[in-house]
């Protein structure tokens, strides 16, 4: 009777666990949105995506513009030293990979930067990246 | 008298011709050998060999590798991090 117990309860148990670690796990990564500064400069193509991975400004610089792209680049240059360090790249390489897939996924509309420096407004079609990206 | 004169004569009547015709066929076996090396070897050295530098290629091949790796993985860290991208 006491081993019947026992086996009807530990399934039960390890369920519980279960379900605790999934609750926790889905909690934790927060998908929050872009700052609604950032979305509108970039949606009036002030701020553009570089190939280096990182944010240039497009337009005539102002203090505004340079917070918003320096807070945001040093964010995403954490990110890519760790992520860098966990594929065995380096910092440029993993910066450059994402500048690659930032790019892509530009919306029509907002600014890039293309392979000789200058930059461009995403049109309906592939954007002009460097002949190294996939 | 009889007997040295008959011995004699058969022995070296016999060998040397048989050694001189084995020694013939090797040299002639040997020199046809070596014109077939010698012309194979001349077909091979026509053949030209690269000049341009293979190093800056390499480098490049590798970086561009290096990307098309990390591709996916990045794809995933910018999906991760929408707020920043």
């Amino acid at each position: 009777m006491g081993e019947a117990m026992k086996q009807m309860t530990r399934p039960v148990l390890y369920a519980a666990a279960a379900a605790a670690m999934a609750l926790t796990g889905f909690a934790s990564p927060a998908f929050a949105q872009r700052d609604p500064a950032y979305a509108a400069a970039r949606n009036a193509g002030q701020i553009g995506e570089k190939m280096d991975g990182y944010l240039g400004i497009v337009v005539a610089e102002t203090e505004a513009l340079r917070r918003i792209v320096n807070d945001i680049n040093i964010k995403r240059r954490a990110v890519y030293s760790e992520k860098a360090q966990a594929a065995s790249a380096t910092l440029e390489e993993y910066a450059f990979a994402a500048g690659c897939q930032a790019i892509a996924k530009t919306a029509p509309g907002e600014r890039y930067q293309v392979p000789d420096g200058s930059w461009q407004t995403r049109g309906a079609g592939a954007p002009l990246r460097d002949p190294r990206c996939p | 008298m009889k007997s040295s004169e008959l011995t004699v004569p058969s022995v070296t009547a016999t060998y040397p011709p048989m050694g001189w015709r084995g020694s013939t066929n090797g040299w002639v076996a040997r020199l046809a050998a070596s014109i077939v090396v010698s012309l194979a070897l001349g077909g091979c050295i026509t053949v030209n060999a690269p000049e341009e530098p293979i190093v800056i290629e390499l480098n490049v091949n590798i970086r561009q590798e290096v990307i098309y790796r990390l591709a996916k993985d990045a794809g995933n860290t910018i999906e991760e991090n929408e707020d920043i991208f």
